[in-house]
């Protein structure tokens, strides 16, 4: 179950300095005691309601949602630099994608690597006798409803490797897979994909990787109703309350988007940090800002071009707000991840512009339930 | 026949209830067409899509019962997005411009809005029931509507639904003069309920039979209704937690010996298994037991409560039970029909505690086994084929391994040959869902022995498109299919296109159709609706060589609907 180990992190001081690198949060480091929200995603933001925010039970908090709540949308894949930093720190696991230098090329390869053309690579699919089981796999947890590309493409499991490979290791154009205590060519023979991809062949062999992968989800498997699944959560999150354990279970609230045609649902379960939250909404929603999600196209069709992943990157125009039980709309990143969890009945991804104003309101609110 | 005067005729069909039988019964010849539609009373239409309002309500003017599905199956699973379609609005509209005097409105997976619930409200004088199973869009409001319109309101039954608690005065709305309430369930409300009004309606009705509760309805509240409604014969227990020790608890416990009519018990959403043997003394009468919310019993609770449950046909409970409980349920429940086995761990990749020996004990101790959905960890080829001789009376054979593309862990062989078996023994097979790992062997199987086939689901299933070309050839009775993640093209997908106008829907999602597969069949079949759903956005033109991600057909009398959002395409 994720929620006992990420709970566990919750509270953790970040390391702020690996974050320092990013031009982004260098207003976190005035050290005058009042932390800049970064909501805009500008070095020089116009957060002018920070001293609204230090809160001494949220202080610890601020270090990690200032980077946690910037929703900065780049490649679905792609790793902001900075992110994989506080992965490292937070989760104990290998880096979802460990620190490089913000080359465009590198992003879009680790895009196309995850995307491109494998389809019916069950051999390829998840990693299932691993019984590690992780949060970080919430690029298929987030796409409980979305079909994100590379969950679309890998048929579910298989861009977990995307995540969990590290990229230098991962041959451009094919698939890493992550097996494991398969024996390997049984499923290779009987799961070879119809059309001539040699991706399957390919993928077969190439169980590279050595790192334990996390058991990865697929989207809609297994196929339960999500009313249950959420039913059984707040269920058991009851039951457990009294035993004093966290409980397992989904909780799946709706994502809409500013522009986008259609919601998603995400089940907030799966994540313990805002950080989390956000880079898997950066993911599911990223190919609506772009325009372009590599479909099956083969590696290189779809790239970006250098000025727009730059610009998405650091522009961050987008703001991630969701609705409280009393009907409110708030800044996500205010309130300790728990009481998120708790209040949040819905998120919404607004233009910048639009969120402006919504901070103040959203401090005094927690400051009254204290 | 044909001397008989329209009314004899009319009083014949009478007799002939089923919706199958009456469709036959109408295409005998024009006579018999006109005297079945005038008298129908109640319509089943499986896709909301296959025909308009007006034309049901200009073929069936004595309508009276009316059921509506909406989305593809799928969209239980996340994969259909929101805002897909599947909405009421439009039939609700239609209905109240016309004559029909509907009396009972079932729907399933479908966008229903306060609006609609308030005009149906507004403008069927005569309604009786409402029965709303998976759908969404609608909140308490809505509900309010319902109840303070409905004057006649004999059935308010909500599963599984998604709904917008505002607030819980919804049950206030009922006027005191509402006494006919035969079944009330509101089970799957998130929000506080007014438990004093909740009371004042169950003591005012004295017909109520059916009641479900929501978790905000507390023990004591649970007592003084029994009280009330010692004649109920399915209860659904809200919270069900308390002190053991408490003088309500104790009240409770004499109670429910009064009430020796309830046969199905479901909720316990929460509860406090100390709490658990109150209800051992009607445990003896059970025919239906839905612990399947019940996340609080666990599996040595759950077993000593089924062992007092000898006359139960259905069963729904949590792999929590293991496979040692299940070994109690069949040497107890000899008369069971029906079991779903879900998974207590819902993420679905951690463990589940029921294996191939829970389902083999199973079949062995109750041969009357004819529905079942079972999630395991793992199944056995050899356990498949002891299941297949010992009930041999399956309609629906739901098995579901959690992990994706599992062989038998014994063999590491495919599992082609225990559902093989399945398909071969249970000559009246109408349902089938697959899981793990499949080869196209498992197709030809189906295609050969599954003749009375209405609906497969597959997944994660096949080599080739002979796969799905097996069963659309030889299911001839195939109704519904739908697949994800298998490796069939459009070689599958088109080489029998006239099939599909025999079939109600077919859904494809992260197989190998192509969009150039996909538009060919929809010029060919101008009767079905083939709809591709687009995510990302995009879809060039030219690009037929691109896989399309999600595709839903379905036959259709209307063409392409006009609620198509932008991300579907209707080619």
């Amino acid at each position: 179950m994720s929620s006992p180990l990420l709970r566990a992190v919750e509270g953790e001081q970040s390391d702020v300095s690996l974050v320092a690198s990013s031009p982004t949060v260098d207003s976190s480091q005035n050290g005058s005691g009042l932390k800049e929200r970064n909501y805009m995603g500008l070095s020089d933001c116009s957060s002018v309601d920070s001293s609204a925010v230090s809160s001494l039970s949220v202080e610890k908090n601020n270090n990690l949602n200032l980077k946690a709540t910037e929703l900065r949308l780049g490649l679905p894949g792609s790793q902001s630099p900075g992110r994989s930093s506080l992965n490292t720190g937070k989760l104990d696991e290998k880096p979802l994608f460990p620190l490089l230098p913000s080359k465009e090329g590198i992003y879009s390869s680790i895009q196309k690597n995850v995307v491109s053309g494998n389809k019916r690579g069950f051999s390829d699919t998840m990693d299932v006798k691993n019984s590690v089981y992780t949060a970080g796999n919430w690029m298929f947890n987030s796409a409980s409803e979305s079909e994100s590309p590379q969950s679309v493409e890998q048929g579910k499991f298989s861009g977990n490797s995307g995540m969990n490979v590290v990229p230098s290791s991962r041959p451009s154009g094919a698939q890493s897979s992550i097996m494991k205590e398969f024996p390997g060519n049984l499923l290779q023979e009987h799961h070879r994909a119809t059309i001539g991809t040699s991706h399957n062949h390919k993928t077969a062999s190439n169980n590279n990787n050595s790192a334990p992968a996390p058991k990865a989800q697929v989207v809609g498997w297994p196929p339960i109703r999500s009313f249950r699944k959420n039913s059984l959560a707040t269920t058991s999150k009851n039951n457990d309350e009294v035993d004093g354990k966290p409980g397992p279970g989904a909780l799946f609230v709706k994502v809409s988007m500013d522009g986008a045609p259609y919601q998603r649902k995400v089940d907030l379960r799966l994540y313990a940090t805002y950080q989390e939250l956000s880079t898997a909404l950066e993911k599911m929603f990223s190919c609506f800002t772009i325009g372009q999600c590599g479909s099956r196209g083969a590696p290189g069709k779809e790239m970006m071009s250098e000025s727009k992943l730059r610009d998405l990157l650091h522009g961050s125009e987008y703001v991630l707000t969701y609705e409280d039980k009393d009907r409110d709309w708030m800044l996500v990143g205010d309130v300790p991840w728990e009481m998120f969890i708790d209040s949040c009945k819905r998120l919404k991804i607004m233009k910048g512009s639009d969120a402006i104003g919504l901070a103040p309101r959203a401090m005094e609110k927690s400051s009254n339930r204290i | 026949m044909n001397y008989f005067p329209d009314e004899v005729l009319e009083h014949v069909f009478d007799f002939v209830a089923s919706h199958r039988d009456r469709n036959a019964v109408s295409l005998v010849c024009r006579l018999w067409h006109r005297v079945e539609r005038l008298s129908r009373q109640r319509v089943f239409v499986g896709n909301c899509y296959a025909l308009s309002p007006e034309i049901l309500i200009a073929r069936f003017p004595g309508l009276k019962s009316l059921t509506l599905k909406g989305k593809p199956h799928f969209a239980d699973f996340n994969l259909v997005p929101h805002d897909w379609g599947g909405y009421v609005q439009p039939w609700i509209e239609a209905l109240s411009n016309s004559r029909i005097g509907l009396e009972e409105l079932r729907l399933k997976r479908m966008v229903v809005s306060d609006e609609s619930l308030e005009l149906l409200s507004r403008s069927l004088a005569n309604f009786k029931s409402l029965v709303l199973v998976s759908c969404e869009g609608f909140t308490t409001v809505g509900l309010a509507a319902i109840a303070a319109n409905c004057r006649f309101l004999r059935e308010l039954d909500l599963q599984e639904n998604e709904i917008d608690d505002h607030s819980g005065h919804w049950l206030s709305c009922f006027p005191d003069s509402c006494t006919s309430l035969i079944s009330l369930n509101f089970a799957c409300l998130k929000g506080e309920i007014n438990l004093a009004a909740l009371e004042r309606l169950v003591a005012r009705s004295p017909n109520l039979r059916s009641l479900r509760l929501n978790r905000a309805v507390p023990l004591e509240t649970l007592q003084n209704i029994l009280m009330r409604a010692p004649q109920l014969v399915d209860l659904g227990t809200g919270s069900y937690i308390h002190d053991p020790d408490s003088e309500t608890y104790n009240k409770l416990k004499h109670t429910i010996l009064k009430c020796k009519s309830i046969r199905n018990l479901s909720g316990f959403l929460e509860v406090a298994p100390r709490c658990l043997p109150a209800i051992y003394p009607i445990c003896l009468n059970l025919t239906s037991l839905n612990l399947s919310y019940a996340a609080g019993i666990h599996g040595s609770e759950l077993v000593k409560l089924i062992r007092r449950c000898a006359k139960l046909q259905r069963l729904w409970i949590l792999d929590c039970i293991g496979d040692k409980g299940l070994e109690v349920v069949a040497s107890t429940c000899k008369e069971l029909q029906e079991l779903r086995v879900f998974p207590s761990d819902v993420l679905g990749v951690g463990h589940a505690a029921v294996t191939e020996n829970g389902l083999v004990a199973i079949s062995a101790g109750c041969p009357k086994l004819h529905s079942l959905l079972y999630f395991c960890q793992q199944m056995t080829n050899a356990a498949l084929i002891v299941v297949a001789k010992n009930c041999p009376n399956f309609i629906r054979f739901r098995l579901c391994i959690l992990e994706p593309t599992k062989p038998d862990p014994v063999t590491m062989q495919p599992l082609d040959d225990g559902f093989g078996a399945i398909v071969q023994s249970c000559k009246h097979l109408r349902r089938l869902s697959l899981s793990g790992l499949l080869t196209d062997r498992v197709f030809l199987y189906i295609g050969m022995y599954a003749e009375q086939l209405e609906m497969l689901s597959v997944a994660f299933a096949g080599d080739s498109d002979k796969g799905m070309l097996y069963v659309l050839n030889g299911c001839k009775k195939l109704r519904k299919l739908e697949i994800r993640d298998c490796p069939y093209g459009d070689k599958a997908l088109l080489t029998d296109v006239g099939k599909y106008e025999t079939m109600r829907s077919l859904w494809m999602s992260s197989c190998e159709v192509t969009l150039g597969g996909c538009k060919t069949l929809a010029k060919e079949m101008p009767r079905l609706n083939v709809e591709i759903i687009n995510e990302h956005d995009q879809m060039e033109i030219g690009s037929e060589e691109q896989r399309v991600e999600k595709m839903y057909l379905y036959r259709t009398l209307v063409g392409p609907r006009k609620d198509a959002p932008e991300f579907v395409w209707t080619l």
